[in-house]
């Protein structure tokens, strides 16, 4: 581990990033994919040729340089829906990481550090919890709730809080006897400034890795409730929801599936390749998932 | 030289590891043979490359590594010529290794039985029933019921025990050598003492010839016939220990020896200390690796590599002056006339005293909790009383398993008695750590025993002493004075200012050591609890920080708690020392009245055990049977009745002993009288010399 801080350390790495990538043209390749997509979600709408909703030409329309990836059976332009669709699904998985992680975090430090019974209650309930597949525990949730974006966003928080307080507390348990902590109670400190001043900085790396992955899942999972028309709600545009509308016209209209099929598949692959580099650079050793 | 044919010789072998694309000298230019029923002693700080030399001579070199240019003979035979296929026939069979850690080297999965006798169904290529020669073997290495050992897995044998195994499986085959890394450094010195024992019968027995790895001058001055000393990947000096003991030459080796503590030390007198660090790989000077940290290094020291040279007789040498220093001209020591300033006697009234304290550790399982039968303890710390006076340290050692430990980060608040009255100046001292003022958390700071992580990796230097101050000072203070007082701090333990905008990873173990006592000395405290703070260290590094806790002690008017294992180091700082064993404290008493008659037969067999840097000092031999008893299951009556070697009869297993006062404080638990106790002791003291 270098001595550097987790912020010193990705000062340093946009610095050197041209060398590191020159060396690595996965992890390259990996941001770059994920920068397109985070520019498609803020200016999708004002890059799209038509509107989503919009009856933007005559119905199934094969991939032509006006339509460049075909229109739907409505006559609506797939290749404006993807991009609309950017925001839908990014923005939904973000926020739901987003939350799961500042859950998890917290929730992570606190068990691994003080241990005990809060901790065996806590991780049990943890272990069963995980021990439901995601998408059965999301279909139930989701029949309770109903499906709106905050069903969607609970759905994710709920599945994702779990393994991520796994990986911080085991994080935490590497440092939580450490000389400097034990220095540190000794001058007094506040439970919060060991959790977040002592034990925080060793354990970012492995947030950072693990959040960066837990966001392609997310984008799986939503994509999946979308699909199965549990997810983003029409006439909003989401690819699950238009693979799942796509599945009827499969044969006649293919690329009413593929072209958000590979949007999907792009943009977790991307994530991936981003977060196998954030782990070679952070040197974060921990599971491969 | 004899014409008897050494078991193994290497000539001008040198190592190359290859790092990053490039090939790095490891070990140059090495000339050493070990003859039948020897024991040759490789020492070196770490870094100096004896395990690279002590691989490269069973030729097994990790994938990086290669032998470059020399040879390396068994018997004769040229292992550098070898295949892998063809050195698999000699591993283990003519040559064993008896490793450092011997819980991971074993197989968690096989007994012990099927372990020992694997090795040798390999090498003698048989399927016959070893178990006879299993048990004998494991008999032989002092294992008491053979029979039932072979049966248990690793896990179930204590540290002595695993390393008693190793031992018997690196035997089973005859081999001609046995190569021992740092064999014993993880044990006891109690049990150290008796596996040493256990190496010198063995090799005689064996007729052959063992290669000792080491850190531990003590143990090497005990054990071995003939030394090599190492540094920076070059033999310095190579000799009979006598000689090198008794006459070191070379200013490395003089320099080493005489930076450690010694009983006879005089305590008001700093350790000689040599400065700088051993260079790296990458950067070694081009003339004598040592003369950046020599004394008498000349022009000619730092242009011309002197050559390893024959002095007499068996005895080599490393140095451009070695006939100045051989005929008495100049020293090859720093100049050691540095007396400790401000050395104030102790003061009588005690600042901090614990008493009756218990610590027991709940092993109850949710089923015996549910059962009500919850007898599942270990008896930690078991009524123990402590007093430290000002301005004075208080030693406290005992076997690992003592808790000595336990009753340190009891009194420091990083574990909570269960019961037991502690005051510190006068103050009560609550038992939980949130309970205490912070006038009180001033007053009591600890340095720990890993210099690796008792730095935050992500704080710098300045910031983790400047966090510290502000904490704990006791008015408000502004950023200019805490910056002024973490370079105070800094020179205090001899670190230059730009120490504060470093992080850990940039700093050695000695110097994170030097800031975790300056973090501790950030406030001003009253006690210092040192908890092995130079175990980890090595010997000229220990030195130094030994010295600095002593200026401090004088400079601070601090008191220090030191929990140690290490004897010599105890001796020398402590004014005072507890001996402590199974949870209580056997005996107290001055320094030099604990050393000596009378004491407890538990203190006189720890003693004795120190393996002293001294090859010609034999003293009387006092070695444990077993190890220390489980503080799950304690002894009842004398605790020590088990494993006494004075033990009088039945009261020692019903009564506990009661305290015996041998007079100036000095205090023994034992139900021997004091005067049978001198009687005793310094009758077999007259008899062994």
């Amino acid at each position: 581990m270098t001595p550097l801080s987790f912020f010193n350390r990705l000062a340093r790495l946009t610095i050197t990033s041209g060398k590191q990538f020159a060396h690595d043209p996965l992890t390259l390749v990996g941001t770059l994919i994920v920068a397109l997509f985070i520019f498609l979600a803020i200016f999708g709408p004002a890059i799209a040729p038509y509107d989503f909703a919009e009856r933007a030409g005559p119905p199934r329309q094969a991939p032509t340089w006006a339509y460049p990836f075909g229109t739907d059976n409505l006559g609506r332009d797939v290749f404006s829906r993807v991009i609309w669709g950017t925001r839908e699904i990014m923005g939904l998985s973000g926020l739901g990481t987003g939350i799961s992680v500042a859950i998890g975090l917290c929730v992570g430090l606190v068990i691994g550090y003080f241990g005990g019974l809060l901790d065996e209650i806590i991780s049990r309930a943890f272990d069963s919890l995980l021990g439901i597949p995601a998408l059965v525990l999301a279909l139930v949730l989701l029949g309770t709730l109903g499906p709106s974006n905050f069903s969607i966003i609970a759905v994710i928080v709920i599945i994702y809080v779990p393994i991520i307080t796994r990986v911080i507390r085991s994080a935490t348990l590497n440092v939580r006897d450490s000389g400097y902590i034990e220095a540190a109670k000794l001058r007094g400190e506040s439970i919060l400034y060991i959790l977040f001043r002592e034990i925080l900085p060793s354990v970012l790396p492995a947030l950072a890795v693990e959040a960066a992955l837990r966001f392609s899942y997310a984008i799986f999972l939503t994509a999946s409730l979308g699909f199965l028309g549990l997810g983003v709600q029409p006439p909003s545009p989401d690819w699950g929801r238009m693979i799942g509308e796509s599945r009827n016209f499969m044969r006649l209209l293919p690329w009413m599936m593929a072209f958000p099929a590979a949007a999907i598949a792009l943009l977790v692959i991307g994530i991936n390749l981003f977060a196998d580099g954030l782990r070679k650079i952070l040197r974060y050793e921990g599971q491969d998932v | 030289m004899s014409d008897i044919q050494p078991v193994i010789a290497a000539h001008n072998l040198s190592v190359d590891y290859r790092l990053n694309k490039v090939w790095l000298n490891a070990v140059r230019d090495i000339t050493l043979h070990i003859n039948p029923l020897q024991i040759h002693g490789l020492v070196g700080e770490s870094g100096s490359g004896k395990s690279t030399l002590a691989l490269a001579l069973m030729n097994y070199l990790a994938a990086n590594g290669r032998i470059s240019s020399g040879e390396v003979l068994l018997e004769g035979d040229d292992l550098t010529q070898k295949s892998v296929n063809e050195m698999r026939q000699i591993w283990g069979s003519k040559i064993s290794l008896v490793p450092q850690d011997a819980l991971s080297s074993l197989n968690p999965s096989y007994t012990i039985g099927n372990q020992i006798a694997e090795v040798f169904q390999h090498h003698a290529k048989t399927r016959i029933n070893t178990r006879q020669l299993v048990i004998d073997m494991l008999r032989r290495v002092g294992i008491a019921d053979p029979e039932v050992v072979a049966q248990r897995y690793p896990h179930q044998l204590s540290g002595g025990m695993q390393q008693r195994v190793t031992i018997a499986m690196a035997l089973i085959t005859q081999p001609r050598l046995l190569v021992l890394d740092e064999p014993t450094t993880a044990l006891d010195v109690t049990t150290q003492a008796v596996i040493l024992d256990l190496f010198r019968d063995l090799i005689r027995d064996h007729n052959a010839a063992g290669l000792y790895v080491s850190h531990d001058l003590g143990v090497v001055a005990q054990l071995c016939d003939d030394v090599t000393v190492m540094y920076a990947g070059e033999i310095m000096e190579s000799a009979s220990v006598e000689t090198l003991f008794k006459r070191p030459t070379h200013p490395y080796t003089a320099g080493l020896l005489a930076s450690l503590p010694k009983p006879t030390q005089d305590t008001e007198t700093r350790l000689p200390t040599m400065p700088g660090v051993q260079p790296s790989l990458a950067d070694r000077p081009a003339g004598c690796v040592f003369a950046p940290r020599c004394p008498i290094a000349l022009q000619l020291c730092a242009d011309q590599k002197p050559a390893l040279e024959i002095m007499r007789d068996g005895h080599t040498i490393r140095c451009h002056r070695w006939r100045e220093i051989d005929a008495g001209e100049i020293s090859p020591l720093h100049d050691i006339d540095e007396k400790i300033t401000s050395e104030r006697p102790p003061d009588i009234d005690y600042i901090m005293t614990a008493e009756g304290m218990h610590k027991y550790f709940d092993e109850n399982t949710l089923w015996d909790r549910i059962t009500r039968r919850k007898d599942r303890y270990v008896h930690a710390v078991d009524d123990a009383d402590l007093r430290i006076r000002a301005r004075s340290t208080l030693g406290l050692v005992g076997e690992s398993g003592s808790g000595k430990t336990t009753l340190a980060r009891i009194i420091v608040g990083l574990e909570t008695a269960d019961s037991g009255k502690m005051h510190l100046l006068e103050k009560s001292l609550a038992n939980h750590l949130s309970a205490r003022s912070r006038d009180l958390l001033r007053e009591l700071q600890m340095v720990f025993q890993n210099p690796n992580d008792t730095l935050n990796p992500y704080h710098t230097v300045g910031q983790a002493l400047a966090r510290t101050i502000r904490r704990l000072s006791d008015k408000p203070i502004s950023k200019q004075q805490v910056q002024e007082r973490v370079i105070d701090l800094l020179k205090s333990v001899r670190l230059s200012a730009d120490y504060a905008d470093r992080y850990p990873e940039e700093l050695s173990g000695g110097e994170k050591q030097r800031v975790a006592i300056a973090r501790a000395f950030a406030a001003n405290p009253a006690l210092v609890v040192a908890d092995e703070p130079t175990s980890a260290l090595d010997v000229s590094v220990q030195a130094v920080i030994l010295n600095l806790l002593k200026d401090l002690r004088a400079q601070e008017g601090a008191s220090y708690l030191l929990i140690s294992h290490d004897l010599a180091a105890v001796a020398y700082l402590a004014d005072w020392i507890a001996v402590m064993y199974l949870g209580q404290i056997v005996e107290v008493g001055d320094t030099e009245d604990v050393y000596d008659a009378p004491s407890h037969p538990y203190t006189e067999a720890l003693v004795s055990a120190i393996p002293e840097p001294d090859p010609t000092l034999k003293r009387k031999q006092i070695r444990l049977d077993g190890d220390i008893p489980s503080a799950r299951n304690i002894p009842p009556g004398c605790r020590f009745h088990t494993r006494c070697p004075r033990y009088l009869g039945d009261i020692c297993k019903t009564k506990a002993p009661p305290w015996r006062d041998a007079g100036d404080g000095h205090l023994i638990r034992c139900h021997i009288e004091i005067d049978e106790l001198i009687r005793l002791q310094s009758a077999e003291e007259a008899g062994t010399v």
